[in-house]
């Protein structure tokens, strides 16, 4: 079958190496005979750490994307970025809340926002960036942390932001926030935690650690799901 | 005329965080003199202050970018009214420059829309509209007779500060000579006292980092507002509002002796005056408490 | 018999930019005062709008280390009242981008205490940094 794999061009940082078509930007790189120690991670478009900058053949845009998802077109130029350098201030989320101040002083650049939406060409993941941006100037920072929910931090927006906002690092303080202070309590998991505190599960997991394989994987798949 | 304007609104960032009693009484008055605001569903910040240089666009992006969301609204036939109303004076003026900049040059135009190539292309059909221009549409005399409870004795210094009448082509009235707000609070039964300090600059953003020069300025309006007659002040400035109230707190540090005088909305002696209840007037969100000289005339 | 004032190489060019920046015809002002005697911040300032324009058209750099261009507020007050119609707060904001585009910034966006975040609105701090930073 190999001999008839089709092969495209591509240029790894400027230099030109032929790689099999229907290749993703990392399995060119490594076909290419790189050997990725950083900018590379899971490979299934979860952690973010891939991030890769190409341009396509007679265009003159420069797009951002995940190594590990996008596939590799003949005359691709691309590029890892396996790291940004970007402001991370430190913080104890317990003394911080839930409002537009925070980013004020934590992350200021947010009000340097001019809502090019550069950020959002930007994303790999396709998450409406200078919305969530706009969400925290206005003070909404449940929207921010949802609209943000799908990033993975591989960091493309500060890298093409003009304001140099550093739209990762802030939607993970957003959802931190979030989910410190405005997410809807569930009353339900203190009273279970009461309950495993106090040992009423002690016994059942007892009796589970002692089972055979077989019987475990029959419990696990009998098991009963109630959908309230 | 329509019995009820139905119009786009963009309130702008202020607007959502520290003076969300600006845009509570605004919609809720304008409920009651046939003005229903429609926010636009999707929104941005409008940068606050308009890029004066020949070649910056870029921070024309954002208004545009608002404008495209009301051209959207308009087309969708959610309002019956196809301007854009804005209550504070920053975003007023911001948004109707760089609306006049791209209306005039089509190249500008063509560059935004070119950039914003995400989105529908601004087609220029969207004009701005202060909601002081949109109550003497409707007439002050109208206004006037829905007022249940006149503010009767209250004397009012009319605050236009700069954003509101400069320059000549974004201004709402006469430059150097404006009425509109004293026709307002005339309107509302409360009583327009002549002042000087009317439309001085209250320092605008200084109170970031240089709060002295937001000080002596706060200090020298508000008491041309006390030498003038008046007992409070209105404005339609989220940013003079927090310069002219709440830093007063400043002042009273520098100046022991200073007389505080309460700042107001001009939206909240609206909804006063229409006699809306108190969570639509939102006298809370006020730095000095104007609840002793509104109990004084009897008006909660 | 007057003399002419002849500009340096780079004073000339500086004007250039400026008026190219700010759209304004600079060498049109006529150095009547207006724009000092109204603006309400000349107290605060080093030297007066007027002498900004002056400096400008004579192609005086050191206008740029003046106070002056970062206290103007861009009020407009000038704006209005120029008898030769000229914009001054145009011309500041020109003054002010030209060091803002050598990437200089003019406040420190990282100053923001946490007391004072909790106090200012957004309005005041967006205006801010797009006045004073590059």
């Amino acid at each position: 079958m190999s001999d008839t794999q089709e092969m495209v061009n591509v240029y790894i940082m400027g230099e030109s190496y032929m790689v099999p078509d229907g290749s993703t930007i990392i399995m060119a790189f490594e076909y290419a005979g790189f050997q990725l120690k950083k900018g590379v991670g899971c490979r299934e478009g979860y952690c973010g750490a891939c991030a890769t900058v190409y341009r396509e053949k007679g265009d003159y845009k420069l797009k951002g994307g995940l190594g590990c998802q996008t596939v590799v077109t003949d005359e691709m130029y691309i590029a890892q970025i396996p790291f940004v350098p970007a402001e991370k201030p430190i913080y104890d989320i317990d003394d911080l809340q839930p409002d537009t101040s925070t980013f004020m002083e934590l992350y200021p650049s947010v009000f340097r926002c001019v809502s090019c939406n550069t950020c959002t060409k930007a994303c790999p993941q396709d998450i409406q960036v200078m919305d969530y941006v706009q969400a925290i100037i206005k003070g909404d920072i449940a929207g921010a942390a949802d609209i943000s929910f799908d990033c993975i931090r591989c960091g493309l927006c500060a890298l093409r932001c003009p304001a140099e906002i550093v739209q990762f690092n802030v939607a993970t303080l957003a959802q931190r926030l979030y989910g410190k202070y405005l997410s809807p309590k569930n009353e339900q998991l203190n009273i279970r935690v009461k309950e495993v505190e106090e040992g009423k599960y002690d016994e059942e997991i007892k009796n589970m650690k002692n089972m055979e394989d077989r019987a475990l994987k029959d419990l696990y798949f009998n098991r009963e799901i109630k959908i309230s | 005329m329509k019995d009820n304007i139905k119009i786009p609104y963009f309130p702008g960032c202020t607007l959502k965080t520290t003076a969300k009693n600006f845009e509570i009484s605004a919609i809720e008055a304008g409920k009651k003199i046939g003005i229903e605001m429609v926010e636009l569903p999707k929104w941005n910040c409008c940068g606050v202050v308009s890029s004066l240089t020949s070649d910056d666009l870029m921070k024309h992006m954002a208004p545009i970018r608002n404008f495209v969301h009301a051209e959207e609204m308009g087309e969708q036939g959610l309002v019956n009214d196809k301007r854009m109303l804005i209550l504070c004076s920053m975003c007023f003026n911001t948004m109707k420059s760089s609306n006049k900049r791209v209306k005039g040059n089509s190249e500008d135009m063509k560059s935004i829309n070119d950039f914003m190539y995400l989105e529908k292309d601004y087609e220029g059909t969207v004009d701005v509209v202060h909601y002081f221009e949109l109550m003497k549409e409707i007439g002050f005399d109208k206004i006037a007779e829905k007022i249940t409870k006149p503010l009767k004795d209250l004397k009012i210094a009319s605050y236009y500060g700069c954003m509101l009448l400069r320059p000549k082509d974004i201004a709402i009235d006469d430059t150097e000579a404006p009425t509109i707000i004293e026709d307002f609070v005339s309107s509302v039964g409360a009583e327009p006292i002549a002042w000087d300090a009317m439309s001085r600059c209250c320092g605008s953003y200084h109170t970031v980092n240089n709060t002295d020069i937001v000080v002596n300025l706060a200090k020298g309006i508000i008491e041309n507002a006390r030498k003038s007659g008046a007992e409070a002040i209105i404005t339609s400035c989220p940013l003079c509002a927090f310069n002219l109230d709440n830093r007063q707190k400043l002042i009273l540090e520098k100046d022991p002796n200073f007389k505080t005088m309460p700042v107001f909305y001009f939206t909240q002696l609206l909804a006063i005056a229409l006699g809306l209840e108190e969570e639509f007037i939102g006298l809370d969100g006020n730095y000095i408490d104007p609840r002793p000289l509104l109990k004084e005339k009897n008006l909660i | 018999m007057p003399k002419k004032i002849k500009l340096t190489d780079n004073g000339a060019e500086f004007l250039k930019q400026i008026e190219k920046l700010s759209g304004e015809t600079i060498t049109m002002c006529d150095q009547c005062g207006t724009c000092s005697g109204g603006c309400p911040f000349v107290e605060e300032m080093d030297i007066m709008p007027s002498q900004i324009m002056r400096m400008t058209m004579l192609g005086q750099m050191e206008v740029l280390d003046s106070k002056t261009m970062w206290i103007c507020a861009s009020c407009f007050t000038c704006t209005v009242r120029c008898p030769r119609l000229l914009d001054v707060s145009k011309v500041s904001e020109a003054l002010r981008q030209t060091k803002l585009r050598q990437a200089i910034d003019n406040i420190n966006i990282d100053d923001i205490s946490k007391e004072e975040a909790e106090e200012l609105p957004s309005i005041a701090v967006v205006s801010a940094f797009r006045k004073f930073t590059s």
